[in-house]
């Protein structure tokens, strides 16, 4: 019975608590998302939402509380490369000497052999990415010489060519020109066509409206977590914020 | 004599040929210089420039206590190189201290006990090759020691190159497809470790985080591929060693100090005059904005 409800499930989080040395970074945190759904994060700074994609891609361990991926452990996820990340523009090294295609081929890396050599499979797959968010004119191009939209759309090409069914962004929409935000929001859709699902962490309310199926209001712990139609209301958006009222935070129109 | 000698260039590079302990002082510190600039390329773009201060530093304990017991010097620097990174890490998490100031003090002190254990261990053991090198003194036992060191690095840097790329760029990407992010750190400390010993031979502890940092800074400047920078990287390292050692034999100078300041002024000339990222290329850039 259980084994079954897991299934329906791609994501399933229940009760996760993390700390760093013993400081609480995230307590009783649940989460449930199953395939072709989108769910916004939304959070202070230093509410958990990077601590949250941490813990679901096991790069810190829980203390706490359960994790399953496709009903399995968050290792057999990494293994079968079920889980992709896209990180935030500041949280990589921009002047790394690394061009796209490098960047895009490391999405492959997980499930070439030890040598990572390239299969034609793989190529082609990097090819296909690159081709999705356009940027086949910068296919040798070092990452440095990208503006913050191209970045992006690098680490997105990634999580495509990894060929996961979940991903994770943090901001995707931070520091990225319209045409880039165009091309994220059309690969969203297509995301979600294709069965994906979606985590995504943002600052701007109107993205979460216009994307995202569920939202997850995080402080520490879970504010609220429900359809965004009902669950993002003025009300728990204060909560989350701390009193601040999202008159304040997001202008008198939202 | 000696004047007339070099008058041509080609007696100043075959003269010392003639000589047996310069033919191995070339050929050695030339591996040498090649591993530690292999490495280099991952320290610098790791960003620990600091690590591996603190590493070949550490090791010297290690040094001691093993030529007294007899083992090979390597094992005793590569227990106390990692030893170092670990108490390093503990201290960090258990106190409020910050980072670079654990660092400093761990090495230092590490450092220090090595010294005080020389002076207390009676044995043939020469603290000035020790902290400034002696590649034109180096042992049978120690060319065969260096040359298996080195190949080892060599290859473990080689194989798993690809994946310590990542590592350096994005750890998390690496833990989120499964790949092994606790053995890759491991791994960079332990080879750090083992090039911090075969380094120490060619420029001595105190120098040799120059042969770990300084190829891979030059290269960092002259390339924006990872691959490039590795070449780069190690032929400034070899053409280094070679010109600090003709040039400390043909005008009597520490040896060790000579290879490190041409690795300096090799470093200097692609500050200067870098194509994309020398400071002349980067003025030229705004010239056309005025």
């Amino acid at each position: 019975m259980e084994t079954i409800n897991y299934q329906n499930f791609r994501i399933d989080a229940e009760n996760i608590c993390v700390d760093y040395n013993g400081k609480v970074a995230l307590y009783d945190a649940n989460l449930k998302l199953k395939p072709g759904q989108i769910c916004g994060l939304v959070g202070m700074n230093g509410a958990g939402k990077t601590t949250f994609f941490n813990a679901l891609t096991g790069f810190v361990n829980i203390s706490k509380g359960k994790i399953r991926i496709n009903g399995e452990s968050v290792r057999t996820a990494q293994k079968d490369q079920t889980i992709a990340y896209v990180p935030q523009n500041e949280g990589i090294d921009s002047q790394f000497p690394i061009s796209v295609w490098d960047v895009v081929m490391m999405g492959r890396y997980g499930s070439m052999n030890i040598f990572r050599c390239p299969r034609e499979s793989d190529v082609q797959a990097v090819k296909d990415a690159i081709d999705r968010v356009d940027l086949t004119d910068h296919l040798s191009s070092p990452i440095g010489n990208l503006s913050g939209g191209q970045r992006k759309r690098t680490f997105l090409a990634r999580a495509i060519a990894q060929r996961a069914s979940i991903l994770l962004l943090d901001e995707p929409f931070s520091g990225v020109d319209i045409r880039t935000e165009k091309l994220i929001s059309e690969l969203f859709i297509q995301f979600k066509n294709e069965g994906k699902t979606i985590l995504l962490s943002t600052h701007d309310m109107i993205h979460v409206r216009e994307f995202c199926d569920l939202v997850l209001l995080i402080n520490k712990t879970v504010v609220a977590y429900g359809e965004t139609s009902e669950v993002f209301t003025p009300e728990n958006i204060t909560t989350t914020f701390g009193g601040i009222s999202p008159d304040f935070l997001f202008g008198p129109e939202s | 004599m000696e004047l007339c000698s070099f008058l041509t260039l080609d007696s100043f590079i075959t003269d010392p040929l003639t000589h047996d302990f310069m033919r191995k002082a070339l050929l050695m510190s030339s591996l040498v210089a090649a591993v530690c600039g292999f490495l280099s390329s991952f320290l610098t773009l790791k960003g620990w420039a600091l690590m591996g201060d603190a590493v070949s530093h550490s090791v010297m304990p290690g040094v001691v206590v093993a030529y007294a017991l007899g083992l090979p010097f390597s094992l005793g620097a590569f227990i106390f190189g990692v030893g170092s990174v670990a108490l390093i890490g503990f201290i960090k998490q258990k106190s409020r201290v910050k980072e670079d100031t654990v660092i400093g003090l761990v090495f230092t002190g590490f450092f220090a006990l090595g010294i005080v254990l020389v002076s207390k261990i009676k044995s043939n053991i020469d603290l000035h090759s020790i902290l400034f090198g002696s590649p034109l003194g180096i042992s049978l036992s120690d060319v065969k020691q260096t040359i298996f060191i080195s190949l080892l690095v060599v290859i473990l840097l080689s194989i798993f190159r690809k994946d310590l790329m990542l590592y350096c760029f994005d750890p998390r990407h690496a833990k989120t497809v499964g790949i092994n992010v606790f053995f890759l750190h491991y791994l960079l400390l332990t080879c750090l470790s083992l090039a911090a010993v075969v380094g120490l031979q060619s420029v001595g502890i105190i120098l040799v985080v120059a042969m770990l940092i300084t190829p891979g800074a030059t290269a960092y400047l002259l390339t924006d591929k990872f691959d490039n920078m590795t070449v780069i990287s190690v032929l400034s390292a070899i053409i280094s060693s070679l010109i600090g050692i003709y040039v400390s034999f043909w005008f009597d100078l520490e040896t060790g100090g000579s290879i490190v300041l041409a690795q300096t002024f090799i470093f200097l000339f692609a500050f200067l005059f870098a194509p994309r990222y020398g400071i002349f290329k980067l003025k030229k850039l705004f010239a056309g904005y005025k």
